[in-house]
């Protein structure tokens, strides 16, 4: 199991390791990009029901080919299909779902998660604004949110001490999932849980702008466990 | 004015300037004959309220590419780099809103609501200048309605008296937009006798909707 883990791309070790904290019979949303593989890793027995913000509650995967229906696309527009049980909803309804706490978790991607726990990942000012879309209200209205994201960008720590791009709630995220740790932001500071397949924690540390509360013995990830 | 009209009737009724309200998420949902005829007709200062500006080819699109936009009110617009280089040439002004701030804002203006108060966006750029509310010891962000001169809307079937309905995820903001534009122009993919739709699968009441796109045989 180690042997596979350790050639894993680091985008499936965070897919598989956020797949863990996923509840049975819970409605989830999955941002775009490495949140969206997550999918792949979980048992449809456990009975989890995917929303996208565009509507739908019952995301399925992708169709056969040849199958496709604009009609019915996630909420990156792709072509998607829907399970059994699924219902459709339209978009006040869908963010009603969101802030009006029915949302037992999403899973968002970040360009920068600081210390307190505070997310910003909708706009590099001067660079590039792409907009918030349903994040903030995301981030806001889930009763639980784990950033699941690449540690580093072009080797500039994401975790930092304080946010300098623009935030995209005051809401303190519960659990920050990358291919080097998962980290937990409480009221006295960022704590490391795990260290990734393979990474020492000095890794970790070096990798990591954000001071970490480090405990004396940091459990590796353990991606052959199932839920 | 006859419920039936022809695109270019439809179009004719939109004066440059005009606020207009287009359905769709990622050009799904979106009624993509009007937006081409807009945009052939060479619109001009038009504000767009409309959750993303999709990918150039789609949903709004057309109509940035074709200068037809002053104005851009929505949530997303990572995927048109058209739009972007117009923003940052100054050629469009771009108002960003959190996506269920964006619907509700809709909804408020649609049923009649003095705006909504929402924890979304509190403690960000977004909150910059707003009015903040507490109620039962929470705080929220005063949002303001968001109305338009025109609702376009896009739906699977409509009957002879304006019924609507949508599929599949390509619901989405039509059924709200359809309640908060001053003339709602809606653009089915087909178009069927009065009761075949049953009345518990119509989304949109025919009584909301002003004019519908003819369908070319």
């Amino acid at each position: 199991m180690m042997q596979d883990v350790m050639t894993m791309d680091p985008k499936e070790i965070i897919a598989r390791r956020v797949a863990l904290e996923i509840r049975p019979r819970t409605l989830v949303n999955l941002g775009i990009g490495i949140p969206t593989l997550v999918s792949d890793h979980l048992d449809p027995a456990l009975g989890v029901f995917f929303q996208s913000e565009n509507g739908v509650v019952g995301l399925g995967h992708r169709p056969p080919e040849g199958m496709t229906d604009r009609h019915l696309t996630d909420a990156g527009g792709t072509f998607t299909s829907a399970v059994p049980g699924a219902s459709i909803i339209d978009s006040a309804f869908s963010f009603g779902l969101i802030r009006g706490g029915h949302l037992d978790l999403t899973v968002l991607g970040g360009l920068q998660v600081d210390a307190k726990g505070h997310l910003a990942n909708w706009m590099i000012p001067g660079k590039f604004v792409p907009g918030m879309g349903g994040a903030m209200d995301l981030v806001t209205g889930a009763k639980s949110v784990i950033v699941a994201m690449i540690h580093t960008a072009k080797g500039q720590s994401k975790v930092v001490p304080e946010c300098t791009l623009p935030l995209t709630s005051q809401r303190r995220v519960d659990l920050i999932v990358t291919e080097l740790a998962v980290m937990r932001p409480m009221d006295d500071g960022l704590h490391l849980l795990e260290t990734g397949p393979g990474v020492s924690l000095e890794t970790v540390l070096d990798q990591t702008e954000a001071t970490l509360i480090v405990p004396d013995n940091v459990p590796q990830m353990d991606l052959s466990r199932t839920i | 004015m006859h419920l039936a009209l022809s695109l270019h009737e439809a179009v004719e009724m939109i004066p440059d300037g005009a606020r207009v309200m287009l359905s769709g998420f990622m050009g799904v949902g979106c009624p993509d004959g009007l937006v081409h005829a807009l945009a052939k007709a060479g619109k001009r200062d038009l504000t767009m309220i409309v959750n993303d500006a999709a990918r150039p080819a789609t949903g709004v699109g057309p109509l940035v590419a074709a200068g037809c936009v002053r104005k851009f009110i929505g949530s997303h617009i990572g995927v048109n780099p058209d739009l972007q280089a117009r923003m940052q040439r100054g050629e469009i002004e771009v108002e960003l809103v959190p996506q269920g701030t964006f619907v509700e804002r809709i909804r408020a203006a649609g049923m009649g609501l003095g705006g909504v108060l929402t924890p979304t966006g509190l403690g960000t750029r977004v909150a910059e200048g707003k009015q903040t509310v507490e109620v039962e010891g929470r705080t929220y962000l005063l949002e303001p309605p968001l109305r338009a001169d025109f609702a376009l809307i896009a739906a699977r079937s409509c009957d002879y008296v304006g019924n609507l309905t949508y599929m599949l995820s390509a619901t989405n903001f039509n059924p709200i937009m359809a309640l908060a534009g001053e003339t709602v122009i809606a653009e089915p993919e087909e178009i069927v006798p009065v009761g075949v739709i049953p009345p518990d699968a119509v989304k949109t009441p025919g009584i909301l909707v002003d004019h519908i796109i003819k369908r070319t045989a």
